[in-house]
């Protein structure tokens, strides 16, 4: 039997990848991102390349100067926002998972055999509010509140947003205000270059000079790439501005848990606006909870396989497509999870992904769209 | 240091019985609190009052790091001009937090828990889930 020291990373369960050493984290998929690199850099280097010249001579040097600082400014979001920890909750550890199992069948008492046992949920009250938390099966612990299992990434994620695949990472607690200023500023850059290109265009429209046909080409390009773009992410950016405000996320907002219904608020939000932005975007920042450059012993004679999750994990994979012309996450593992939408109307069913005869003590979700479905494959599987 | 010493000797000689795990208190939010609750299995090994008062320390620890004041708004709004550039050299509020709170579980492990037979884990290493409390074989104590 050889031990060897192995970085903590490389034997974290999830579909995720690490580059660096562990320093970098991200979704499997990363196909979209690098479209979202090759859209933002190409896009740029044609304004930097095209039209600053002129216009730094003819209008002022100052403007492919702030440019640039822009421009440099989004990179750092995207990457910050895609490269670090979303806010991931690491899974419980044997003994933790068999003392909350020991605890909730003490709380359920005896079940009479052939009846379902009752749904695994925990009421807790915040702030007026009866919150209930969830059971993850494939975490093995009760969910904190806010937070969601991202079938994509196969994490729960501590105050889930979204998954985005543009930036190849979910968005959750840790990276939600890079995100946000990622999408901000790349409104900013947009509209900017959009401004400038339109002006160029005008100016090279009534000059004493001629144009030459190729640069008046690659204007109108530019013009149409930005035009489309400004649509969708000063769209995004205003709806992430009206999120923040009310100290929401994507995933809640999408379920309508807060939508007043049944008369419930939201427990979180401060009830005033410029206190739940300065919550949310300048907040504390928070800790990565995976130790992923940590060292552990690795025997290699035991074979370190965990067993598929034996029920069905309450997943919540809210992908969202920001952009018009974007295809979604092209996942061979959960296809049936991730459905396209523009609007934020997606639906969250969660389909069983495996094929699992479930075992007697196994309860159905708790979350009402999944108990159906989780009920229909157990009759089936009986 | 003799204590730590035999705090290592005891770990790694002595079985483990059993472990508790104090849960989050999500009544007050999000925000990092434990539950502080005397769990049943503890009775015979600690006074109540004592373990209670050191959950409630580190709770107390715990709403210091994420404490929305001024000071984390000026450290949230300085990072954000420097692109968030300036955490490379600097440690956040939250992280200076963290090492306190560490250095508390390990002087409580060394005085109280140790000479009783328990261990506290950092609740860090559980994913800021729970508070692990090892509770090792009675054959140890006597002595």
């Amino acid at each position: 039997m050889i031990t060897r020291k192995v970085r903590k990373w490389e034997k974290l369960p999830g579909k995720n990848t690490f580059c660096c050493d562990g320093r970098v984290m991200m979704a499997r998929q990363k196909g979209v991102f690098y479209l979202t690199l090759f859209l933002i850099v190409g896009t740029c280097s044609l304004f930097f390349a095209f039209e600053c010249p002129y216009l730094a001579v003819h209008l002022s040097p100052a403007i492919p100067v702030f440019a640039a600082l822009l421009f440099l400014f989004v990179i750092a979001m995207l990457l910050r926002t895609s490269f670090s920890d979303p806010g991931v909750l690491p899974r419980a550890l044997p003994e933790e998972a068999t003392f909350i199992e020991m605890e909730i069948e003490a709380a359920n008492g005896n079940v009479p055999t052939g009846q379902r046992p009752p749904p695994r949920i925990r009421n807790v009250q915040i702030n007026n509010q009866i919150v209930k938390l969830k059971y993850c099966y494939t975490c093995k612990i009760f969910r904190p509140p806010r937070a969601s299992h991202c079938s994509i990434c196969d994490n729960c994620v501590d105050r889930f947003d979204h998954h985005c695949p543009w930036v190849g990472n979910c968005v959750g607690k840790r990276n939600y205000r890079f995100f946000y200023m990622f999408t901000l500023s790349l409104s900013l850059l947009t509209i900017y270059i959009f401004t400038f290109d339109i002006i160029h265009v005008v100016m090279r429209k009534y000059p004493v000079s001629h144009l030459s046909n190729q640069k008046e080409q690659t204007c109108r390009r530019i013009v149409l790439v930005c035009f489309f773009t400004l649509w969708s992410v000063v769209g995004l950016t205003g709806f992430h501005t009206y999120l923040i405000s009310l100290n929401q996320t994507t995933n809640e907002d999408i379920k309508g848990s807060w939508s007043g219904k049944n008369r419930v608020q939201n427990p979180y939000s401060h009830k005033n606006i410029i206190k739940n932005c300065c919550e949310v975007l300048c907040g504390p920042v928070y800790p990565s909870v995976l130790d992923r450059r940590g060292l552990m012993q690795e025997d290699s004679s035991v074979s370190a396989t965990s067993a598929a999750p034996s029920s069905f994990s309450s997943s919540n994979p809210v992908s969202q497509t920001t952009k018009t012309t974007a295809p979604l996450i092209p996942n061979e593992h959960t296809p049936d999870d991730a459905k396209p939408s523009i609007a934020a109307s997606a639906e969250t069913s969660a389909p069983p992904k495996d094929e699992v005869p479930p075992a007697p003590k196994v309860p159905p979700l708790a979350s009402p769209e999944t108990d159906a479905e989780a009920s229909i494959v157990k009759d089936k599987a009986h | 240091m003799a204590e730590t010493h035999s705090l290592q000797d005891m770990r790694q000689q002595a079985a483990v019985a059993a472990k508790v795990f104090i849960q989050r208190d999500y009544t007050k939010g999000t925000v990092c609190q434990f539950q502080t609750k005397f769990p049943s299995e503890l009775e015979t090994r600690i006074d109540k009052q004592q373990f209670e008062e050191t959950v409630q320390t580190l709770n107390n620890l715990y709403a210091e790091a994420e404490k929305l004041g001024s000071q984390s708004y000026v450290e949230g709004c300085l990072a954000c001009l420097t692109a968030y550039t300036i955490f490379l050299c600097m440690e956040t509020h939250y992280e200076k937090v963290l090492k306190k709170i560490a250095k508390y579980i390990q002087e409580q492990n060394d005085k109280i828990y140790a000479p009783r037979g328990l261990l506290l884990t950092d609740p860090i290493e559980r994913g800021l889930r729970v508070i692990e409390v090892t509770i090792f074989e009675d054959r140890s104590l006597t002595r």
